[in-house]
């Protein structure tokens, strides 16, 4: 088939993004139809391209094709190395062309309803279009600098919708806060760009990868040969790539953001900051994974961040009483999973568990997750907060709601037969196979998981009885119910899509099974939490509390977000600003500058000293002139001796 | 006729301007004359990219005329243009023709003013244009009286301070120039370009005669230590002058640092670059890093430049084929951004009269076409794709790292580290200057930008946007031109 038509899944965000951007004024009204029907369209189209690559054409001797939709010359920089911009399908990015355009489309059309009346309406829903863009452009990215334009263009994106809100003053400092910190980690996704780049001479995937995983290659000899502080080139530029992943997705030392985020709208942290764009940072490392897989160190870096941050991520969700913050936290954790399974996978096929793994948890997260957001957004349109203390009991005013968000829950939680128990079963037995450390921290991560994904139902549903009827809204427009009802569907079936028969990290499918013996200790560890957090949070009562007092320090750090901000704060703050900036300024001011006015200065005292020599006075001349005589005289008669 | 119509067009523009009595004919006049350059320059452009009339591929200049004006001391009025000078041009007529439709309501000394931005505008396209070196020098100094003027004139703050300081720090800049340039003709006996570039020169002599001519261009160009004109002089000067001094007189430094310096003595450069790399790193972060404790817009934005021009340096001490090419892309891509956030932050200036961070604040409810081209220049000064901006510094990033030297390397890692310093001086002036909660009730009052600034700020934008979305059109004769002086460079070795 000819998959021309992937073009237009980028052209009609796209022009969503010019047109409502530009025709404001004409637009205004209809612009959420408008987005909505395009968007509409460019699923329809990834659907139907993903339906042809995967049953219609299929695999050729067992492997999945790349494709070069389309490529046009965008610049060069030396006569061999050039750049193409363009689009290229392959297993992994056709997966992620149908979870960006589907999941955008359905918070276009949450967004229907729960912007309604908003003054920036229009605005919204263009910056959601800039966002599908560059998203799409970034999973069909040919190159590395493709990737890495559209990496910077959904971090503007991010940016404009966190600080959507702009008057509010929160809101603009999670925007910069946001776009800073990944900035920090894209300078090393940047460097490392620069060292493959150089390396190979190339900037396109299929080049670097041929490259790199040829070991008789001058490229790779050279690459692996050289060393810089006791790590090869190699490692060096993946584990400076993998530092710009880790900022996207939020994984540890550099999920700050992540929280402070969900300022943004909730059906923005619904499509960027749970389904999309944090998953760019696996995306990145699963795109690259030939070559990650040759190289033990920077995989293992990989591996060891993701557990760190999956558990870290998961201790502190306990403790928040924000739902949007428990629910960031929440994604945190689970993008760890995402991660390690990576981390520990190998490459080829049945060896590649984890990269499908990975990839399978993913697509999953996307549905379950953009859900739990979604039903997050309609609970705070109805009682216009976010804390939990003004939730409680709220099965009766939102019942939609409320079965979405619970299907959610035990998806993330790995009850079967919903989604999320598949994904993560693949994940555990990777990690099983590859490394007992991982497996053991990851089980116990998903019965936390388990706990504060339930205490957070149990919470906003249960708990106590809801006081404030009078401003009862309902659960919103039917474009509001919609969208949660066909997630939840997807939250409680993609599971049985077999997915390892789709993508793998050769492109070389193959099939796996859940073992039920294996099952049974994750899925028990899990209901344990849900039992637990039931324990604590069905009814109202002040055994929370009491545990909180009775584990003060823990629970306070962890409450405290273990003081990574304040850590970042002292930093910035104090070392940066202070000790950098400061300095830089001044020296600016008094000394560099202080030299050129020093000049001008002494220059005018000289001449204004000796200005009065030209006085027209012949004595004084005369004076001059016998003085200098003289002075040359004793000058000669003192050489001359 | 075709290049000296450049220099020839806004003198009759000049002369027309004298004969007019009013404001609103001498603008009207002045604004004529900038869209004839402007026209004129899409000529010559079409001419390159569609007709492919215009080839720089081989050795040389193109539409030269040669005129000996002092025969005694073999001067010539030699014209001619390559890739570079191209981009050069283009670059200034749009900041030109912005620059005039900006002052559309110069109603202080108003033919004056014009007749000095006019006259600024000639000598630009005089030195861009010049294969003669004493042609070029003579333009050069013609551009700098008329912004003195301008600054102690029509500016704000201490403005004669700062315009007696940038007079005498590029008159300074000048006189080392102009000793290169007499080096330069007692070795060679000639004051063309190309003559020079053709004869060997000895690679002691070259030694001794370029650091005359790099620092003296670059007291033009932002050079570390010798930028603190800068600052000052960009923001006492008015709106337009800004633009000018931003957008075209620092590119008249760099453009002279490559085309004279580095390509007429290339073992020197071979042998200086080491320096140059390490001053423009320094300039680059250090600048970033002096932007973050600035308070006032301009002087943001002024800081600023001395970092985005420590980029144009350091693609050209890098002396590779891609970094050169950075580096003049840098040029055309910081003027074309400058000059709109000059512009951006002169139209605010006018309505709230004040600069200062701390006094702005939710501009974006009360003028949103102003405050969005604010963030907009703001986005492209921190790179972002899309915009020029971000080619231009990843090209010069890619051209640096193909110097594989530790020292070279090292630079290029600390000004890749600009980009995040960049990031936060400018997110930090957007979100206090144009986001947050409405900090004046006056502003809500404000009138948003008249239709000759939404031209002058679209058309600033249209060229950050073509050279942001499709640089292979500017890259494609800029890489020509630059291969022929990598070449020169290599032949020399």
């Amino acid at each position: 088939m000819n998959y021309s038509t992937a073009i237009w899944i980028m052209l009609l965000p796209l022009a969503n993004f010019v047109l409502l951007g530009l025709g404001k004024k004409y637009l205004k009204n209809i612009a959420g139809i408008f987005s909505t029907i395009l968007l509409f369209v460019a699923a329809a189209i990834a659907l139907n391209i993903a339906y042809h690559y995967f049953f219609v054409d299929g695999k050729q001797n067992g492997v999945y094709q790349t494709i070069n939709v389309c490529q046009m010359h965008w610049l060069s920089f030396t006569e061999t190395m050039n750049v193409e911009i363009g689009i290229q399908l392959d297993a992994l990015s056709v997966m992620m062309l149908v979870v960006v355009t589907f999941i955008s489309l359905m918070v276009h059309l949450f967004s229907l309803g729960y912007m309604k009346g908003e003054e920036r309406y229009c605005n919204y829903f263009s910056y959601l279009g800039l966002f599908t863009f560059s998203m799409l452009g970034l999973v069909v990215a040919t190159n590395l600098l493709q990737l890495y334009m559209c990496w910077e263009l959904v971090g503007i994106s991010s940016y404009l919708l966190i600080g959507f809100y702009f008057q509010k003053p929160s809101a603009v400092a999670a925007a910069k806060k946001a776009f800073i910190v990944t900035r920090f980690a894209d300078l090393g996704l940047l460097i490392g760009i620069l060292i493959l780049s150089f390396n190979t001479n190339s900037f396109h995937f299929q080049t670097i990868i041929q490259t790199l995983t040829n070991t008789q290659s001058p490229s790779f000899i050279s690459i692996t040969a050289s060393s810089f502080l006791g790590m090869s080139t190699l490692t060096w530029a993946l584990v400076l790539i993998f530092i710009g992943g880790a900022g996207k997705s939020a994984m540890l030392p550099l999920h700050i953001w992540l929280p402070d985020a969900m300022e943004g709208p909730t059906p923005v942290s619904a499509l960027i900051h749970a389904a999309t764009m944090v998953v760019a940072g696996v995306f990145l490392v699963a795109k690259l994974f030939a070559v990650f897989a040759i190289d033990v160190t920077a995989l293992n870096i990989v591996a060891y961040v993701g557990t760190a941050s999956a558990l870290f991520a998961a201790i502190i969700a306990c403790t928040q009483t924000d739902i949007k913050r428990v629910l960031a936290y929440s994604t945190m954790s689970q993008i760890g999973y995402m991660m390690f399974a990576l981390g520990v996978s190998k490459y080829g096929s049945e060896e590649g568990l984890g990269y499908s793994a990975a990839l399978f948890h993913l697509f999953t997260h996307a549905f379950f997750k953009s859900l739990l957001f979604l039903c997050a957004g309609a609970v705070i349109h109805l009682v216009h907060s976010n804390e939990m203390k003004d939730m409680g009991g709220l099965k009766k005013l939102m019942p939609i709601t409320h079965i979405a968000f619970l299907i959610a829950c035990l998806a993330i939680a790995g009850v079967p037969p919903f989604a999320g128990f598949f994904s993560k079963e693949e994940i555990l037995s990777a990690a099983y196979q590859n490394n007992k450390t991982i497996y053991i921290i990851a089980l116990l991560t998903s019965a936390i998981t388990a706990f504060y994904m339930f205490r957070l139902y149990f919470s906003i549903f249960w708990n106590k009885p809801y006081q404030h009827h009078h401003h009862h809204r309902g659960e919103g427009t039917i474009t509001m119910k919609l969208p949660l009802i066909i997630l939840m569907l997807c939250a409680a079936t993609v599971g049985f899509i077999p997915f390892s028969e789709f993508v793998s990290s050769d492109n070389h499918p193959f099939h796996s099974e859940i073992h039920i013996g294996f099952s049974v200790l994750p899925v028990a560890l899990g209901l344990f939490g849900i039992a637990m957090a039931a324990l604590f949070y069905f009814k109202q009562s002040d055994k929370p509390d009491k545990i909180a007092n009775s584990l003060q320090v823990i629970y306070k750090a962890a409450y405290r977000k273990f003081y990574v901000d304040e850590l970042y704060l002292f930093i910035t703050k104090k070392i940066i600003f202070n000790c950098i900036a400061k300095p830089a300024a001044w020296i600016d001011k008094n000394i560099i500058d202080g030299c050129m006015n020093g000049v001008a200065f002494v220059t005018s005292f000289i001449s204004s000293s000796i200005k009065n020599m030209q006085s027209g006075k012949v004595q004084q001349y005369a004076l001059y002139f016998f003085a200098g005589i003289a002075a040359l005289l004793v000058t000669v008669l003192y050489v001359w001796k | 006729m075709l290049l000296s119509s450049l220099i020839i067009l806004p003198l009759l523009a000049v002369l027309a301007v004298l004969f007019c009595k009013e404001l609103k004919q001498i603008r009207v006049v002045a604004f004529i004359g900038s869209v004839l350059q402007l026209g004129l320059v899409a000529y010559l452009l079409l001419g390159y990219n569609i007709v492919g009339a215009l080839n720089f591929k081989h050795e040389g200049f193109l539409l030269e005329e040669d005129y000996n004006w002092f025969p005694f001391l073999n001067i010539h009025y030699h014209v001619g243009v390559d890739g570079i000078s191209m981009a050069m041009i283009m670059l200034t007529s749009v900041i030109v023709t912005a620059g005039i439709l900006i002052s559309w309501k110069m109603k202080e000394l108003s033919k004056e003013f014009f007749i000095l931005l006019l006259l600024l505008s000639a000598s630009a396209y005089g030195f861009f244009i010049s294969l003669d070196l004493f042609t070029m020098f003579f333009f050069l100094e013609l551009a700098v009286i008329p912004k003195y003027l301008l600054i102690t004139i029509w500016g704000s703050g201490k403005k004669e301070y700062s315009a007696m300081k940038l007079a005498l720090m590029l008159m300074a800049g000048s006189a080392l120039i102009f000793v290169g340039i007499m080096g330069l003709y007692y070795t060679t006996h000639s004051f063309d370009l190309q003559t020079i570039s053709q004869t060997v020169i000895d690679p002691e002599k070259q030694k001794i005669i370029f650091p005359f001519l790099f620092i003296g261009f670059g007291f033009f160009a932002a050079l570390f230590p010798f930028h603190t004109w800068v600052p000052d002089g960009h923001s006492s000067a008015p709106t337009a002058a800004s633009m000018f001094l931003a957008g075209i007189s620092m590119k008249l430094g760099g453009y002279g640092c490559l085309k004279v310096a580095t390509y007429l003595l290339p073992v020197a450069a071979q042998y200086y670059s080491p320096y140059i790399i390490a001053l423009s790193a320094i300039a680059i972060l250090y600048g970033a890093f002096a932007t973050m404790m600035q308070t006032d817009l301009k002087y943001i934005n002024a800081y600023s430049s001395v970092s985005h021009c420590g980029f144009v340096l350091l693609g050209i001490g890098m002396l590779t084929q891609t970094a050169i090419t950075g580096a003049v892309i840098q040029m055309v891509s910081h003027g074309l951004m400058t000059a709109l956030f000059f512009a951006a932050i002169g139209m605010l200036y006018e309505r709230t009269h004040t600069r200062q961070v701390k006094e702005l604040g939710g501009l974006l409810k009360a003028i949103p076409f102003i405050s969005t081209v604010f963030i907009i220049a703001g986005l492209c000064s921190l790179g972002l794709p899309g915009l020029s901006g971000f080619v231009a510094e990843f090209t010069v990033f890619v051209g640096s790292w193909q110097r594989t030297e530790t020292a070279y390397r090292i630079a290029t890692v600390l000004s890749c580290m600009s980009i995040v310093v960049t990031a936060v001086y400018i997110l930090r002036a957007i979100a206090s200057s144009v986001l947050g909660p409405l900090k004046n009730e006056h502003f809500f009052n404000l009138k948003d930008a008249a239709w000759n600034e939404k031209l002058a700020a679209v058309l600033l934008l249209a060229g950050i946007i073509i050279i942001g979305v499709m640089p292979y059109l500017l890259q494609n004769f800029i890489t020509d031109s630059t291969v022929n002086i990598i070449h020169h460079l290599n032949g020399s070795k």
